[in-house]
């Protein structure tokens, strides 16, 4: 992370209450964050829109949402280094090196009351921005090209175009278990970046994909489509065959992050590996499913 | 107590928690109030089946493109749940 920036976010988090260790938790292509003492700090996308963001931090903090989403210690996002910054309680994240205690469960149960939630109370709504993410991907890698990129826009064209949502139901926008903290409270969903009306099969679609090119272990996708039918979650049939439902969305995530993996190969100048291969050959099944079934 | 029909002396039995009078002379039976629909509560569980064993899913596992159907789990979970199930 850049020393001035670094520093800038550590400013705003003494500034909301954060005292002591400054550690620096995420310093990734799109954000940036910090903790100072219990305030994580997030310098946001560059070039993000500042009043979509004002509108989901009013949103966010609605109280019909605090026992799903955690809400911010700022009320409006300030600006470091020509970054959007805004600060949070420090939660304690999900363990990426222990599969095994991955909280399938209640992930699923936060989305599915997400997605229940009463959105009259909320209006007006921002639009969910996690099919303007999958667009984003797509078109970055539309400049280049070669047999894998190829495959990638194979899969793409089996696409329906994209629609407003059907039902413009609160959605994360960009659900992955990343996107999960504890706090005193319990479990609490995180990033605000993409919340928004949309169709909530959105949320769904990365651990369908997963599951559906073989990563995700069926066990624990029972476990989590178990528990979004439990919470009377609305993006699937509460029984039945959920692939008529999920089936697009699904193929759009395989899309989006095979799409992902070949513009980090070639940002970074590194070989594609078994995952990114896992991807686009599932994207190669995708565009011969169409083409033949 | 007596048997109301015959005279003789009736006994106290316990059935499952249910307290019987029987008649030690022409073996009739005495219930007292509410001690009927005990029984028949009690017959209800006794006679209620067993639930049947889940059936396989009537539904597919995966959608037709999915890994399993052209064979093979790419089996780098742990790979995979780093990095696909986390901002990438």
């Amino acid at each position: 992370m850049e020393r001035e920036l670094a520093a800038g976010l550590a400013e705003v988090g003494r500034t909301y209450g954060g005292e002591g260790d400054v550690e620096v938790i995420a310093d990734r292509r799109e954000v940036a964050v910090l903790r100072v003492g219990e305030v994580a700090v997030k310098a946001h996308l560059p070039g993000a829109d500042a009043a979509a963001l004002t509108e989901r931090l009013r949103l966010v903090s609605h109280p019909a949402l605090a026992e799903l989403l955690l809400a911010p210690l700022s009320p409006l996002p300030v600006v470091v280094r020509d970054r959007l910054v805004t600060a949070w309680p420090l939660g304690t994240p999900v363990d990426p090196d222990a599969p095994d205690a991955a909280p399938w469960e209640q992930s699923a149960r936060l989305l599915a009351r997400l997605h229940r939630v009463d959105t009259g109370q909320l209006a007006p709504l921002p639009r969910s921005a996690g099919p303007d993410r999958f667009l984003r991907t797509v078109d970055e890698l539309r400049a280049h090209d070669g047999p894998e990129v190829r495959e990638v826009f194979g899969a793409f064209g089996t696409l329906p175009p994209l629609r407003p949502p059907v039902r413009a139901l609160l959605t994360h926008g960009d659900w992955h278990l990343g996107q999960l903290v504890t706090v005193p409270g319990g479990w609490r969903l995180i990033d605000v970046d993409d919340l928004g009306a949309g169709d909530p099969e959105w949320d769904l679609a990365r651990p369908a994909a997963l599951h559906a090119i073989g990563v995700l272990e069926p066990r624990e996708w029972d476990v989590f489509l178990g528990a979004y039918r439990a919470e009377r979650g609305p993006a699937v049939p509460a029984e039945g065959n959920p692939w008529p439902a999920l089936d697009v969305t699904a193929r759009a995530l395989v899309v989006q992050m095979a799409a992902r993996s070949l513009l980090t190969a070639r940002r970074t100048g590194t070989a594609l590996d078994d995952l990114d291969l896992a991807l686009v050959d599932a994207c190669a099944r995708i565009g011969a499913d169409m083409r033949h079934g | 107590m007596q048997c109301p029909k015959c005279h003789a002396n009736m006994r106290t039995y316990d059935r499952m928690g249910v307290h019987i009078e029987q008649c030690d002379g022409c073996r009739g039976v005495f219930l007292d109030y509410g001690e009927l629909e005990a029984l028949n509560r009690l017959e209800g569980q006794w006679a209620q089946p067993a639930p049947p064993p889940p059936a396989a899913a009537p539904y597919p596992a995966q959608p037709a493109w999915g890994a399993g159907h052209h064979g093979g789990h790419y089996g780098h979970r742990k790979q995979g749940f780093g990095r696909l199930f986390f901002s990438s």
